[in-house]
């Protein structure tokens, strides 16, 4: 009879020599199948002395085990393999694009508009809107701007017969804001704007985000660091600022706002001023006892700045071209 | 408005160098557009004297000139200018200088005949762009000298952007008076020497509505010289400043007006019948300008009148019946306060805005016409001779404006700039603004100089405070309003997130104007527009919108012809309603879809966006807001739209939006070529929202059941998927239609629909006869409402 040593050895190679489950399934029936030569083996104990039989038997079990660990190693191992094999044949070009669409974006004036709104409302502003359907009151003689004033000139107003026009600033959501909720307040007004005029550095309609902060004591000292710590966030970089003296009926005093750009270069970027005391009193507002700061920004302007457009007129052409470079 | 820098530093003159000077004028609120120099690169050039002239031998326009140059030999020069004449005096170029337009003169043979330098016009040397040949210097320039010396050159032009509240500073004197102030250099006397008067003659004025004229001075000059001419000094200074040289009594207007501030006329004494009355003009009444116009007066502009009636509108423009010609030999001499309330718009309503007008309006000094009269009158006596009679100055004091007392409290200045200035500074500040201060407890009680119209209240103080103390200066310090805190607000989806939703969806934001051609909107709505613009750029741009279609559509095709085949746009703006006085603006959120669902790609086969794919795109939209069950859709006529194609959306009872495809008519008319989606909401109404509120998830299992009915095609889905919905409501969660079919096995004319029905209780687990009861139901209602028949 073979050595149960031998016969390991002789089922271990059988066992490494299949090439399938179906071999490993043969051969496990050949050594632990009902007729297999292991499960003969521990049939022949009875043949053996009541003395021998602890023993043989020991060792017997101790070969079926061998042999059973040795077999579900190379299962495993060939369930592995054919689940290589089954995945490889499933591989795709990941190179190839994702199924289904691209994704649209915001116009620019949107972009640079929704930027500034943030800016302003990180520092506790309420976001304010108005009609764009004006009355002359709110559009001009409540911002002390009276019939034939001089600066009326300067606005180039789109009028409707019966004398409402097109507004041509968002200066009048200030009267409206604070008839509306009274001081102290602290708003920003963006929206569109219109102008009768049309060239190369004008469109007829633009837009424009108006800021007002009026309470107790508010001082030109507090105007100059807003819009400092404005321009240095809407560009995110450090930013010289220059105030220049300048003029608007509704501010006293009042400035133009130009940013350094680069060499010895200025550029003019809004307009601002202290709430001037007729707009004050016209809008209910004891000018004795509060003060306060407006500001005019152009939202085109930053935008051009900011995304290096070059030409104003291409924000309205609505070129898709061009406007997905902003998304 | 042009300042030439010589003529202001003959007024004041700090030590600055050009650029410096121009910066300290936009840093006082002049802001500096440009500064332009004359005269540069002409510095060899040097003045000449033709000394003889004669015909080149070969060419009939060209004269050999012999020329001194103040040495011993004479210059042979070849001009071609027709005014050269013997004995006179003019620029000239000798070879080797470089003129400005980049010519390098060399010793030439003209047509045979040695030339050795140029005589030079004005457009050769960079000094304007009008000549009409060479230019003849006054006999007193030195022969040999260099031109730039005799004529003050090179001299800068500031171009200074004058804002509309500072009419004192469109003059050389108002600017010197505001850089004095800031610098500290000093002023030059203001007072001009009065003339002599070697006659009595004067003319009468008679102030009959002292009200539109409280001071007219006047002066009568006899006798001038009608041949004489300007001289270059003052016609150069004249075109530095943007003014053509006509006359000399013209020019000496103009000069004055330049630098004094003050408008001047001129009229032919000769001329005049009868004293002088400014008034208004009656209706109808017509007067005929120097400028040959007729015009027609309107009740509310004043006038100069005299015995025979209007001879000229008063701050804008004179007669042509009394002006000045070549052969005027009596001058009378005008300088008038017109109020600035009498000439405000007038110049607009006439289209005449001219130099008088543009500084009336805003406000001359009127402490300053006898001033421009003695300064005039010191300036033709020198060009032109004559005798001068006495100024006279007729005046309605009661009618002048007056300087009121502003009190100036120290604490208010420290309040609204928010940094305190010292006393002393303050003191010097408002002194140098010719500003009379006198200090009182607490501040200073200020009486603004007659030539400012800017100064009538504290803040206005403050401001020439701060402009003088330097803006620069004012530190900044952070500080906001202690108003409360915004309400961040769940009653809306916002904007923003309204755009998100389209925007992951490939839809591009676009901005189009708000308005529009009055037929496209017409087109695209059906109403007429009543908000028509009356001054509208053009008329593809003269009423309000009341869609935001057209603008799109118009994009869309634009962007069409330019091979972008796949289009996906939205605008989030305002739709304008009604009729003026009850207009409405609407937010509104619209988008347009044309061509390719997905750009063409490998996983997908090509198709055309359709109805559904647009209507899945706003049901993304609305559900942001808006609960599914609130949402109907409802076949509609739309004058944009093609019908059986076109939606009207409702949100409960409230219409709320359409969408639809548009009318291939419409398509074809802007040339696009394949089919176009659009849908436009009511932004406030749809997007109304509220904050969630969490009601309880079952923990017991919901089972589903399916059932196929056949139905007439007329019946919707939304009339189906009701009806099942309403069977039995306390069961039911959700009900969806997942197969519609046609064809074989179908009567034609109706259709099978699967409908699937997720049933589920709260409080405990159904049971199959709960569900059998509920389909049951739901198949008996179908049954009764729509003829359905079970398909099996």
């Amino acid at each position: 009879m073979q050595a149960l040593s031998e016969l390991i050895d002789q089922a271990a190679s059988e066992i490494d020599a299949a090439t399938d489950l179906a071999a490993l399934d043969a051969v496990r029936v050949s050594y632990l199948g009902k007729k297999g030569e292991l499960t003969a083996r521990l049939k022949s104990l009875s043949q053996l002395s009541a003395e021998e039989r602890p023993a043989a038997g020991q060792a017997i079990n101790r070969a079926k085990q061998a042999v059973q660990a040795r077999l579900n190693a190379r299962r495993e191992a060939l369930e592995a393999a054919a689940l290589e094999a089954k995945l490889a044949s499933d591989a795709v070009d990941v190179t190839l694009p994702g199924r289904g669409t691209s994704i649209g974006g915001h116009h620019p004036v949107t972009r640079a508009r929704l930027r500034i709104e943030k800016i302003f409302r990180n520092a506790g502003f309420g976001i304010r809107t108005g009609p764009e359907i004006e009355d002359d009151f709110h559009n001009f003689t409540a911002l002390n701007i009276p019939e034939n004033h001089p600066a009326r000139a300067m606005h180039d107003t789109f009028y409707f017969p019966g004398g409402m026009l097109l507004r041509t600033h968002t200066s009048p959501v200030q009267i409206r804001s604070i008839a509306a909720e009274g001081v102290p307040i602290r708003i920003v007004v963006p929206g569109r704007v219109y102008r009768c005029d049309s060239d190369q550095t004008h469109t007829p309609m633009f837009h424009q985000v108006e800021g007002l902060v009026i309470d107790e004591n508010i001082s030109f000292a507090n105007l100059k660091a807003v819009l400092h710590q404005f321009v240095e966030a809407f560009f995110e970089r450090k930013a010289e600022l220059r105030f220049r003296p300048s003029y608007f009926p509704f501010t006293e005093p009042s400035a133009e706002v130009d940013v350094s750009w680069g060499e010895g270069k200025w550029l003019e970027i809004l307009g601002c001023g202290m709430v001037h005391p007729n707009v004050l009193e016209s809008a209910g507002v004891d000018s004795e006892r509060y003060t306060g700061y407006a500001f005019g920004i152009g939202i085109e302007r930053l935008a051009m700045l900011r995304y290096g457009v070059t030409d104003l007129r291409t924000f309205f052409e609505n070129d898709l071209r061009f406007l997905q470079q902003f998304r | 408005m042009k300042i030439v820098e010589s003529w202001l530093r003959e007024w004041v003159d700090p030590e600055l160098e050009t650029e410096a000077l121009g910066h300290q004028l936009t840093m006082l609120g002049h802001e500096v557009d440009g500064i332009e120099v004359e005269g540069e690169g002409i510095a060899d050039v040097i003045v000449a004297e033709v000394v003889d002239v004669a015909r080149h031998p070969d060419a009939d326009r060209l004269s050999v000139c012999k020329v001194s140059d103040g040495g011993g030999e004479l210059i042979d020069v070849v001009c071609g200018a027709p005014n050269v004449a013997k004995g006179m005096k003019s620029p000239l170029a000798k070879p080797g200088v470089r003129l400005p337009n980049g010519l390098k003169l060399r010793k030439a043979k003209i047509r045979g005949v040695v030339s050795n330098g140029m005589l030079c016009s004005a457009i050769e040397l960079g000094l304007g762009d009008e000549s009409d040949g060479i230019i003849s210097l006054p006999t007193d320039a030195t022969v040999g000298s260099a031109l730039v010396d005799f004529l003050a050159l090179p001299d800068a032009v500031f171009d200074l952007d004058l804002t509309p509240n500072r009419g004192d500073c469109f003059s050389v004197l108002g600017i010197a008076r505001d850089l004095a102030a800031m610098t500290g250099a000093p002023l030059k006397d203001t007072q001009v020497q009065p003339a002599p008067t070697a006659i009595e003659d004067t003319h009468p004025v008679e102030l009959i509505e002292p009200d539109g004229c409280p001071r007219f001075a006047g002066r009568v000059i006899r006798g001038i010289d009608p041949g004489a001419k300007s001289p270059i000094w003052m016609t150069e200074r004249l075109r530095r400043a943007g003014l053509r040289a006509i006359s000399p009594i013209v020019d000496i207007t103009n000069y004055v007006m330049l630098e004094l501030g003050q408008p001047l006329h001129a009229y032919d004494q000769a001329l005049l019948q009868g004293p002088i009355r400014p008034r208004l003009a009656k209706p109808g009444e017509k007067v005929t300008l120097l400028d040959e116009k007729d015009v027609e007066l309107n009740d509310d502009t004043l006038i100069i009148t005299d015995d025979r009636g209007p001879i000229g509108i008063a701050g804008m423009m004179g007669g042509l019946s009394t002006a000045v010609s070549d052969n005027t030999t009596d001058v009378f001499f005008e300088a008038a306060f017109w109020p600035p309330d009498f000439m405000a718009g007038r110049a607009r309503a006439y289209g005449m805005h001219t130099d008088a007008s543009l500084r009336f309006e805003r406000g001359v000094d009127p402490e300053g016409q006898g001033r421009a009269v003695e300064r005039a009158t010191e300036l033709l006596l020198d060009f032109a001779g004559g005798k001068a009679g006495p100024l006279v100055v007729t005046s309605a004091d009661e009618f002048l404006p007056k300087r009121n007392v502003i009190s100036l409290r120290k604490s208010h200045v420290t309040r609204l700039l928010g940094v305190e200035i010292d006393d002393h500074e303050i003191g010097a500040i408002l002194q140098g603004l010719e500003v009379t201060i006198e200090p009182v407890a607490g501040g200073w009680n200020v009486t603004p100089p007659s030539h400012r119209f800017d100064i009538e209240i504290e803040a206005d103080l403050i401001e020439e405070v701060a402009r003088i103390h330097g803006y620069d200066s004012i530190p900044e310090t952070t500080a906001f309003a202690q108003a409360p805190l915004e309400t961040v607000t769940e009653t809306r989806i916002d904007f923003e997130q309204a755009a998100a939703t389209l925007i992951a969806r490939d839809y591009q934001e676009v901005v189009t104007y708000s308005f529009i051609d009055a037929e496209s909107n017409t087109t695209f709505t059906g109403i007429e527009s009543e908000l028509v613009l009356s001054n509208p750029i053009s008329s593809e741009m003269s009423v309000m919108r009341a869609s935001l279609w057209p603008g799109m559509v118009a994009a869309a095709a634009a962007n069409a012809a330019r091979q972008q085949d796949r289009v996906r746009i939205f605008e989030a703006s305002k739709s304008f309603h009604g009729s003026l006085g009850e207009h409405t603006e609407v937010e509104r959120i619209a988008g347009l879809v044309t061509g390719p669902v997905v750009p063409d790609q490998w996983a997908s086969k090509p198709q055309n966006a359709d109805f559904f794919d647009i209507k899945a795109d706003v049901e993304a939209l609305l559900l942001l807001a808006a609960e599914a069950s609130e949402l109907s859709f409802s076949a509609t006529t739309h004058p944009a739209l093609q019908s059986g194609q076109a939606a009207e959306i409702r949100r409960g009872e409230a219409v709320i939006g359409v969408l639809g495809k548009l009318h291939p008519s419409l398509a074809k008319r802007y040339d696009l070529k394949r089919d176009v989606y659009v849908f436009e909401i009511d932004a406030e109404k749809a997007l109304a929202s509220r904050a969630p509120s969490a009601a309880p998830i079952s923990k017991f299992p919901a089972i589903r059941r399916d059932i196929a009915v056949i139905v007439n095609d007329s019946v919707s889905a939304d009339e189906l998927l009701t009806a099942v919905a309403s069977s039995a409501p306390e069961l039911i969660r959700d009900v969806r239609i997942f197969d519609i079919y046609r064809g074989a096995g179908i009567e034609a004319g109706r259709k099978s629909v699967a409908i699937s029905l997720i049933l589920q209780e709260t409080s405990r687990t159904l049971t199959d006869d709960d569900a059998d009861a509920a389909m049951a139901a739901a198949v008996s209602k179908l049954a009764d409402k729509f003829a359905a028949e079970l398909r099996d």
